[in-house]
């Protein structure tokens, strides 16, 4: 067993930068609008997580803070986003981004 | 043993987001996604942030994520898409570029400056036997203290979002019926 390395602060954040990059790739390639809500939902647990690594750093529990209401307002996200995208979508045998091009007027 | 955990809860939350951009049926790409919001809750743990851990395993896994389910189910669309062919032919290998570019950003941002960090607070609590609930109490007194009003907005978003989206979804009757 290599000597008890403690994992730092700064592979906390590198893990939440590519968690994050994860995210953003995945919004940018996938073209299912299901599936690119799952991407930013990676992104904001990237983000997430960031706080939580930085709230022992700064000796602050302000940044758990901020995750809680991230956390709400992610839900709160989730259910207008799922019900914009229901309301597309329904009907619609292949659901793509590109089919909404179609409503514009 | 920390960094056992780390390496552990790390390789499961790699795994999952790259499931959920690499799979091909929304349904497993939404399987994927429950095994990253495990692995962030398992480094929450890791980080002291008890309360946050669990209610990220409740909202996200719990609600969030089986939300994403039945829209899937509902929308009839949890079949294995096609995602070889790409309509725009640059974007992947852009999305590729501009990803990596980020990363590399955000990793120099983060090895130069996690040293000048500051401390400015009066410490965390930390959870031992003799004080289970020491971080909800902590995050308690913050939330309804501090941050109270914050809290009683939200509770306003929900609400609306939860109104916006019955009303958003709801099917179109006939008019008729509201003539009569």
């Amino acid at each position: 067993m290599i000597a008890a390395a403690e994992p730092t602060t700064t592979w906390y954040l590198l893990l939440s930068a590519l968690l994050f990059v994860i995210g953003m790739v995945g919004v940018m390639i996938r073209r299912n609008p299901l599936v690119m809500f799952m991407c930013i939902e990676l992104m904001l647990n990237a983000v997430n997580l960031s706080f939580v690594s930085l709230a022992p750093r700064v000796a602050n529990i302000d940044g758990q803070t901020a995750v809680f209401f991230v956390l709400v307002v992610a839900a709160a996200e989730v259910v207008v986003g799922l019900g914009i995208i229901v309301s597309i979508m329904r009907g619609r045998t292949h659901a793509t981004v590109d089919d909404v091009a179609e409503l514009k007027g | 043993m920390e960094l056992f955990v780390f390496i552990c809860a790390a390789v499961m939350v790699l795994l999952g987001a790259l499931g959920v951009i690499l799979r091909s049926n929304p349904v497993h790409a939404a399987l994927s996604l429950v095994l990253t919001l495990f692995g962030v809750a398992v480094l929450f743990v890791a980080q002291e942030a008890h309360f946050l851990a669990a209610v990220q395993v409740i909202v996200y896994a719990g609600a969030i994520v089986v939300l994403f389910l039945f829209v899937i189910m509902l929308l009839g669309v949890d079949k294995a898409e096609d995602i070889k062919t790409e309509p725009l032919t640059a974007q992947r290998p852009l999305a590729l570029v501009l990803g990596v570019g980020v990363f590399a950003v955000l990793a120099a941002a983060i090895v130069t400056s996690t040293e000048s960090v500051v401390r400015r607070g009066e410490g965390l609590s930390v959870t031992n036997v003799e004080d289970p609930d020491a971080n909800i109490r902590q995050i308690a007194r913050s939330i309804f203290g501090d941050y109270v009003f914050a809290f009683e907005v939200v509770s306003i978003l929900l609400l609306v979002a939860v109104v916006g989206t019955v009303l958003l979804t709801r099917r179109q009757r006939r008019e008729a019926v509201v003539s009569k």
